[in-house]
């Protein structure tokens, strides 16, 4: 397993995520962020709590579970569901959709149909500390942490503090394993 | 899970985890939109040979809140036969494109026979005085959901449990998920046998009322025989009916439960059907949620048959 990012890594990341945002919104106003489950959320509390030390905002946050809108539902076991929790109306508000990995960019498919199901924001975006290619979607990010050009061999790990105890980016070759 | 067909043979892991998914579904159907996909493209077919309103609307309306189609069979005034009628119509369902089946009938052990002849997941709806599991997740819902948990609970079950499939198949669910549970009846309305039933019994509810945490109540089912077991309706009410007088001396903090339909001013007082300590609208709004975990949990257990066999 090789590391490509370490924990300072990832916290300049979402830094600098959190002020292209700001940049990108002239500000925090009328922002929602929503993690994907299950590492979307601490990183989308990160980004959020990067806006409130620079602007001294609180953005709201939300939790997405995405289990009930997946295309590959019939094909895998019952997943466990985890909660789904919106804080506030998202009609009319932007909404930043953040995740960990982007690959596919079939989770994000399925978190744009169950955000359509919950209101109508003004628009959506997308933020993910990893972007690492190799979609089956026409879906591309807004805000990326790093840019980490993989096969589809290889395998990306992402540990975060809340979730993992320890927090980092590791990259591994399956066929090695 | 291939199957819900009783709650005898549910552990708790498999109950905690219906039950944890009725929560999420709960959340859904508050929304405003009170839909998912997860089931598009399937059918859930509902095959009641017995008269029921409410549980098969809950059924459709769960199936319809996950975005299955839905197929309904009943009888209608005709009396279906056992045996081949049975076997015909769930042939004949499978073979329309029905990819879970609920199934309701007056004879014991019904739905296991149709499990038996269809590829497809089934569900007990109700089967005679035997068995009505979802009945019995949605009651466990109902008492997690308030208490926040069942372990410890004292729950006394009033009525005609012998002829009764709720209680059987509370009995099992509340036990299982860690409650004290107590049938409440006359000699004549308890099962003949109750060996093995994880649960004790008493003819005495006033000698119980008031360490209860929950009070169940049933209906006296006329129509199998319960009226035949005791000598007068207002003796039955002055001894297990839960009138305004009884209901006072419930525990602070006790509720009251029904499956109904309920027969106010017989096992229930209308006063306490109405207070708000009656549970039994929650009980029907969580069903929903209940069934929706059930036929979620079915239709993604095993990769439907559809696809298993394409």
């Amino acid at each position: 397993m090789r590391q490509v990012m370490d924990g300072d890594d990832v916290q300049r990341a979402i830094s600098r995520i959190a002020h292209e945002i700001l940049e990108r919104h002239h500000g925090a106003d009328g922002v929602v962020l929503v993690g994907i489950h299950t590492r979307g959320v601490p990183l989308a509390k990160a980004i959020a709590d990067a806006i409130e030390r620079f602007e001294h905002v609180r953005v709201p946050v939300g939790e997405l579970d995405i289990g009930l809108y997946r295309d590959d539902l019939r094909r895998r076991p019952t997943p466990a569901l985890a909660r789904t929790l919106i804080p506030v109306d998202l009609t009319e508000e932007r909404v930043i959709l953040v995740d960990d990995v982007l690959y596919t960019g079939r989770t994000v498919r399925a978190a744009l149909d169950a955000v359509s199901d919950l209101g109508r924001p003004q628009a959506i975006e997308l933020a993910v500390l990893v972007d690492r290619g190799h979609r089956q979607l026409p879906i591309r990010p807004d805000y990326v942490g790093k840019n980490l050009p993989t096969s589809t061999a290889e395998r990306v790990t992402v540990r975060l503090h809340d979730v993992d105890g320890d927090c980092g980016v590791w990259i591994d070759d399956e066929e090695t394993r | 899970m291939k199957n819900l067909l009783t709650t005898e043979d549910l552990g708790r892991e498999t109950l905690e985890r219906l039950l944890d998914l009725s929560d999420e579904f709960v959340e859904v159907l508050d929304r405003e939109i009170p839909k998912v996909p997860p089931l598009r493209g399937l059918t859930v077919a509902t095959l009641f040979f017995e008269p029921s309103t409410r549980t098969r609307i809950s059924f459709e309306r769960a199936a319809k809140a996950l975005s299955a189609d839905v197929m309904s069979f009943s009888p209608g005034t005709s009396s279906l036969k056992k045996g081949e009628s049975l076997k015909d119509t769930a042939l004949t369902l499978r073979a329309m494109g029905a990819d879970i089946m609920v199934v309701r009938h007056r004879a014991v052990g019904a739905p296991w026979r149709v499990a038996e002849w269809v590829d497809v997941p089934v569900v007990n709806g109700g089967d005679g005085a035997h068995q009505h599991p979802t009945q019995a997740l949605l009651d466990a819902l109902t008492i997690r959901r308030h208490f926040g948990k069942l372990d410890g609970l004292e729950i006394g079950i009033v009525g005609d449990i012998r002829h009764s499939r709720v209680a059987r198949s509370d009995v099992y669910a509340f036990s299982t998920l860690g409650a004290k549970v107590t049938l409440i009846a006359p000699r004549t309305l308890l099962p003949r046998d109750l060996d093995g039933w994880p649960c004790t019994a008493t003819g005495d509810l006033d000698d119980v009322i008031e360490r209860l945490d929950v009070i169940y109540l049933l209906r006296v089912q006329t129509e199998r025989g319960g009226a035949t077991a005791f000598p007068s309706w207002p003796e039955y009410v002055s001894r297990f009916g839960l009138s305004r007088e009884r209901f006072a001396r419930l525990a602070d903090g006790a509720v009251v439960m029904h499956p109904g339909p309920m027969n106010r001013g017989v096992e229930i007082a209308p006063e306490v059907a109405d207070s708000d300590r009656a549970l039994v609208l929650d009980q029907v709004r969580l069903g929903v949620a209940a069934r929706m975990a059930v036929l979620f949990t079915l239709a993604t257990g095993r990769g439907l048959t559809r696809e298993v066999t394409a």
